[in-house]
């Protein structure tokens, strides 16, 4: 175990509250609730930390339809039906018919692992009810095998949520919460240096200038976020745009070239064009 | 000390708990805040406060307790021994930085300076009638920070740094209890969306088992998909007309993005209160109208009601025939108002106007009685109760009135 504190890695960088959240959580064991805007980077913190302090990874990532259960392990009774019908041998263990879920994966693994539970507010409204005793206890029981299954060490749980749906009282009294902001000037500096370390600096001015111009434009319905902008720079590079070219594109006078990786639905599009034109004609 | 600040922030609206209070004092026993205020702020609000809703009252409740730990801080300051404290400054600040702080009469009256310029601005902004329509901007951005342009190095004061965390405010527009704006109408709107759906448990599809058991050889293959329900029919009853203008556009648009959850959605409008008539296109307001009679007849008791309206007015209006400002009206508001009550067993009525002021007008008080109590501010916290409160079945028993 190379690190017991988080620092952010290489690859992403993390603000001092975060750094404090994810450190509070792996020492006192507590899961950890991360919300904030869409982009911000919530999921892929859990693989950063996994990577940081080099523990293995589990995933399980939430659907409208995804069962409490599902995570623990399922019975498979449709395939033991099947093979009854076909008279296989293995019908006669039910063993061979429980599925195991993420939640019993990382609790069997031999180092202590980092958990993700994605989007955890995509799930039924009970969902989050059904994991108390799992999470506070770390243990199940499976009635089909009457076997008690126990986590061999206490996991890293990390669930992020994209607030589509209020999370019962009592789960959240379990978790620590951390809040993701949009980051400011200097942090979304530092996030596109890491991952396009070679940019020129111009480039970069001018690109954050009309990226933070965008989002300041007041009526979108999706602003664009820290990923949005991640590939829009990729974009810029890929198709070499000199720095000189950002500079004009003022949202004030122009909607900024290759925009479509920015805004991403036509309304959006629309009022840019409105906006635009209005000033155009004012300008004259 | 810290007793008093969990006390405190259960009095203030923060719904903190004794084990997460106990997580705080587990997580500060396991050293993970101990040198800086910074630290302990963002500790305390991690393990206390569970909605990013709440931040901005948990950080206007720690502000009031670190200015009085800060006192402490002071006394200590007097106390200390000159030459620990220019070992400290040595530390923490470049040469330039000394000079500027220096110039402007040591650190401790830059301190001082810093935190009586951010009352006064909040004194000044406080003052004025409302936080909102400043689009959410900050008054103390950097900007607000130092407005008569001294500039403090970035260097500058750590405790400058650790003072602005938690008075920026930042979360302010995160706050359940602000009212309802451009910033938090996507809150808003997915309230309202989970208020139109009516879960999604999966059902069996027959059919669909059938033909793929079939398909299968006749051996079972169990097919299942998701119940699909959005029964939800609304009307939205709007006041049209001077100072509701804005509030009325919100709303409007807050419905209509939520249009496709609905199964109906109709609106009307009124002026101040409604009378015999309403109107779907202000531009014809009198000449296109709609008998109140027919919108009577026309939806059914299974439609909900939502009234989007100041309700402040004389309240003449409200109990005279003849009392509306706009033309002759043969019966009483009143009389109007328990028609539609009587027929629509679910109805709110939303109030831009902050609660606590209802009560100082009797026009408001008057249709809040008339509503039987229905009235909720226009914010993301009452929208959440209005909606709540349309949900529920057979809340309120129709009244015969003719």
């Amino acid at each position: 175990m190379a690190e017991t504190r988080f620092t952010g890695t290489e690859r992403y960088v993390a603000t001092p509250d975060l750094m404090m959240a994810v450190n509070a959580a792996v020492t006192l064991a507590r899961p950890l609730l991360i919300k904030g805007e869409p982009g911000t980077g919530k999921t892929q913190l859990a693989e950063e930390i996994a990577r940081s302090l080099e523990r293995p990874m589990f995933e399980w990532h939430i659907k409208s339809t995804s069962k409490a259960q599902q995570g623990l392990y399922e019975y498979d009774a449709v395939s033991r039906l099947r093979d009854s019908q076909l008279g296989e041998e293995k019908v006669r263990d039910i063993r061979n018919y429980i599925v195991k879920g993420r939640l019993w994966e990382a609790f069997e693994s031999a180092v202590q692992p980092v958990l993700l539970i994605d989007e955890i507010d995509k799930a039924d409204i009970e969902f989050p009810n059904d994991l108390l005793r799992e999470l506070d206890r770390m243990e199940f029981y499976v009635h089909e095998t009457r076997e008690l299954i126990k986590a061999r060490h206490r996991p890293i749980i990390l669930i992020t949520s994209n607030n589509e749906k209020e999370l019962p009282d009592a789960f959240l009294r379990r978790c620590f919460f951390h809040y993701i902001r949009f980051p400011d000037a200097d942090t979304m500096e530092k996030i596109v240096r890491v991952h396009y370390p070679g940019l020129k600096s111009e480039l970069l001015a001018e690109a954050l200038k009309s990226f933070f111009n965008v989002r300041d434009t007041p009526g979108l319905r999706k602003k664009p976020s820290t990923s949005e902008l991640l590939d829009w720079i990729k974009l810029l590079l890929a198709e070499d745009i000199p720095p000189e070219a950002l500079r004009d594109s003022d949202p004030k006078k122009a909607i900024p070239i290759l925009y479509g990786a920015l805004l991403k639905n036509e309304q959006d599009v629309h009022l840019f064009e409105q906006l635009v034109f209005l000033n155009r004609r004012a300008g004259r | 000390m810290l007793v008093r600040f969990f006390t405190d922030l259960r009095a203030g609206g923060v719904p903190v708990t004794l084990p997460e209070f106990l997580g705080l004092l587990e997580g500060l026993e396991a050293r993970l805040a101990s040198m800086s205020p910074e630290d302990f702020y963002y500790l305390a609000r991690l393990a206390l406060v569970k909605d990013e809703r709440h931040f901005d009252r948990f950080d206007r409740i720690f502000a009031e307790h670190f200015a009085g730990a800060e006192k402490l801080f002071d006394q200590l300051v007097t106390e200390l021994p000159e030459e620990w404290l220019k070992a400290l400054s040595e530390r923490l600040f470049s040469e330039e930085d000394k000079r500027r702080v220096e110039a402007l009469g040591g650190w401790k009256n830059l301190l001082d300076t810093l935190r009586q310029r951010l009352t006064e601005q909040k004194d000044r902004h406080e003052g004025g009638s409302r936080w909102i329509g400043t689009g959410g901007t900050s008054p103390f951005g950097s900007a607000g920070f130092n407005p008569e342009g001294v500039r403090i190095g970035k260097a500058g004061s750590r405790q400058g740094r650790a003072v602005k965390v938690w008075e920026a405010r930042d979360y302010r527009n995160l706050d359940g209890d602000v009212e309802l704006g451009t910033r938090n109408i996507k809150m808003a709107l997915r309230r309202l969306r989970r208020f139109a759906r009516e879960g999604a448990p999966e059902e069996l599809d027959l059919d669909g088992t059938i033909s793929s058991t079939a398909r299968n050889a006749g051996i079972l293959d169990l097919k299942l998909q998701p119940e699909r329900r959005n029964a939800i029919k609304l009307l939205l009853l709007l006041d049209v007309g001077g100072s509701m203008d804005p509030h009325v556009n919100i709303c409007e648009e807050l419905f209509s993005a939520a249009r496709a959850e609905f199964k109906h959605l109709e609106y009307f409008y009124f002026h101040n209160f409604p009378y015999e008539r309403l109107w779907k296109d202000n531009r014809r307001r009198f000449s296109a109208i709609t008998d109140t009679w027919t919108l009577l007849r026309t939806f059914n008791s299974d439609y909900r009601v939502v009234f989007v309206g100041d309700a402040s007015m004389s309240p003449y209006e409200i109990e005279q025939p003849g009392g509306s400002v706009e033309h002759w009206n043969d019966e009483a508001g009143r009389v109007w108002m328990q028609r539609i009550t009587a027929h629509f067993p679910r109805l709110v009525w939303l109030n831009p106007e902050p609660e606590d002021r209802w009560k100082w007008t009797p026009s408001t008080a008057i249709t809040r009685e008339l509503v039987n109590q229905r009235m909720f501010p226009l914010t993301l916290e009452g929208l959440d109760r209005a909606m709540r409160e349309l949900r529920h079945r057979n809340s309120y028993t129709p009244r015969n009135v003719s």
